[in-house]
């Protein structure tokens, strides 16, 4: 199985309209979107779930109100600030990291520590084949955990379904949902835009696929927005070893089509359109190319 | 005062918002870049950055001539950070919170302070403006540490204008905390309201007052307007979609650049702050 993730440092370059995209052009393949505190793909292929399933990681603390005698201790210790002590000691949900210290040191007894419910995950069919998906709750961590979960569920849903390709929608950034998606990827895209902040944001993105030793593809999406500059991107690609997978137009179609609901490359007319076209042909090429037994990086699952 | 520009999805203008308004204020100002995994204000203010620091997060080092393999620090730790087989410990600094349980738990005192350097934190002036940002080690995943020692260079007595990463989880929320006011930035499209939608429902929870400034208007639809109203959020101001200003981003230039007009309109947004804040 081969597992292409796409991704781009800055965000809104155009991550999810590509894969949107490559959705329609690409076959037997599982998509999964592992933006899971910002998930959009489904708003363009229109899922119908499955099984949705709650995610549950890490804990928080709680304390027993008739238990606690007020000595402070719990937020002496807490490295995170999350205990405030008023008659007695508060702990603010937010600022937990539950880490549980508070609750072993407590000579009362008076702090509980519960199973924290931060998500959901689904599985959906589309008519591109089957999406697996998240919704981390607005505010919530473990996002990284929440990506290793629902690749894992994309690998196993592939391997039953005899499905040889993931598609995977990353999140913006470098850190850790990102890293987590990089986790087993045999490649990336790297959606970027002429711009300086898409540049640099791309040239820490290589870093990052460098470091884990991950081949690295690009894509110049608004390419005609700054044609000089995507010229220096590509020229300092190039330098780096870095393939261009392509280039794709400013196009309003992309907008509209989203407005639709639709992948762009629905729109025979759009310029985007057969830009990505194009972009599909080479990469599917590159896939069939990477060894089938890349061994895969180790990453930790991170939370 | 403090003031978060955010977002939810990414690339709908934080950044150009966030740097033009501190660009645009008349007082004492700073900006804070809160993205420390993409910092991107730098490319716009070109600030003069003078200082610059190491940022590193505490992590246990075992001395394993004192340990005595009672396995306490590996059962005390949530977050697989420390196992042992037999009489090897083994540390995983990457995974380590710094909540510090191992060291009080450890009888023997058989574990020591090491740093795990994360990133770089660096400050200068861009013209008037105090500025921050940092600049997390390519391969680190964790973000809030560095992020929280951004916000704590802020200083109280200025407008202080803190440019949040996109998103909705830890990141974005450690931005906003304590913040007075959230500026939520979107652009007209599905993409866009949804996401933004998702960040204001996080910061409903938090009781922090926010409201949305439209950029790109007349790219997409009127579904904002129209959540907005629905929502009874105030829509502040919109930003047209135009190539030009577009083009002009590309090349660092800021939004003031591409319409001048703008300074007055995004002083009287700040001066309204102030005065629901006073």
């Amino acid at each position: 199985m081969k597992e292409v993730i796409i991704v781009s440092g800055k965000g809104g370059t155009g991550k999810t309209s590509l894969i949107g995209s490559l959705a329609e052009l690409a076959e037997n393949k599982v998509l999964v979107d592992c933006d899971v505190d910002a998930a959009d793909l489904h708003l363009l292929l229109a899922p119908t779930i499955i099984a949705e399933h709650d995610f549950i990681a890490g804990v928080k603390a709680t304390v027993l109100a008739e238990s606690c005698n007020s000595c402070g201790l719990c937020e002496e210790l807490c490295q995170f600030g999350a205990v405030t002590m008023n008659q007695q000691a508060l702990i603010n949900e937010m600022s937990c990291e539950g880490c549980g210290v508070c609750a072993h040191f407590c000579p009362e007894q008076a702090i509980k520590l519960h199973d924290h419910h931060c998500g959901h995950w689904f599985q959906s069919q589309t008519k591109y084949g089957p999406l697996v998906h998240a919704q981390l709750m607005p505010g919530e961590e473990n996002s990284g955990k929440l990506v290793t979960k629902i690749k894992q569920e994309a690998r196993q849903l592939a391997e039953a379904q005899g499905l040889d390709l993931l598609l995977v929608d990353g999140s913006p950034g470098i850190g850790c949902p990102v890293i987590a998606s990089l986790s087993n990827a045999d490649m990336i895209v790297a959606v970027t835009e002429p711009t300086l902040s898409g540049w640099h944001d791309l040239e820490r993105l290589l870093d990052l696929a460098d470091h884990f030793r991950i081949q690295s593809l690009v894509c110049i999406n608004k390419w005609d927005l700054h044609s000089e500059m995507s010229q220096e991107i590509e020229d300092a690609c190039k330098k780096r070893g870095t393939e261009i997978l392509g280039r794709i137009p400013f196009d309003r179609t992309v907008v509209d089509s989203q407005i639709q609901g639709i992948p762009v490359v629905c729109h025979n007319d759009s310029h985007a359109a057969s830009a990505i076209r194009d972009i599909w042909e080479k990469l599917s090429v590159r896939i069939k190319e990477s060894p089938a037994d890349s061994v895969p990086p180790h990453l930790q699952t991170l939370g | 005062m403090k003031i978060a520009i955010a977002s939810g999805k990414g690339g709908t203008g934080k950044t150009t918002l966030a740097t033009a308004l501190a660009l645009a204020a008349t007082g004492p100002v700073q900006y804070l870049d809160c993205d420390v995994e993409e910092p991107n204000g730098h490319l716009f203010l070109r600030p003069q950055l003078d200082n610059s620091e190491q940022c590193a997060v505490i992590v246990p080092q075992i001395n394993e001539e004192l340990c005595t393999y009672c396995g306490q620090c590996r059962d005390i730790c949530r977050f697989s950070a420390i196992t042992q087989f037999g009489q090897t410990v083994m540390t995983f600094p990457e995974m380590c919170h710094s909540c510090l349980g191992c060291f009080r738990v450890c009888e023997e005192k058989a574990i020591s302070e090491q740093k795990r350097e994360i990133g770089i934190l660096e400050s200068g002036r861009a013209g008037d403006i105090l500025f921050t940002h940092g600049r997390m080690r390519v391969g680190e995943a964790m973000a809030v540490p560095l992020l929280n020692a951004v916000k704590n260079q802020a200083q109280d007595d200025h407008l202080v204008i803190l440019d949040a990463p996109p998103g909705t989880s830890c990141p974005f929320v450690e931005t906003v905390l304590n913040c007075d006011h959230v500026l939520l930035i979107t652009e007209p499209t599905p993409f866009g309201l949804h996401d933004m939608a998702l960040a204001a429902t996080a910061l409903n929870n938090f009781n922090i007052p926010y409201g949305v400034i439209l950029n790109r208007a007349g790219l997409g639809d009127d579904r904002v307007q129209r959540w907005c109203e629905e929502h009874d959020v105030p829509l502040l101001l919109e930003i047209p979609f135009d190539r030009r200003i577009a083009e002009c981003y590309a090349r660092g230039g800021s939004l003031l650049e591409s319409i001048p007009e703008l300074t007055h309109q995004l002083r009287e947004l700040l001066d309204t702050l102030q005065e629901v804040n006073a």
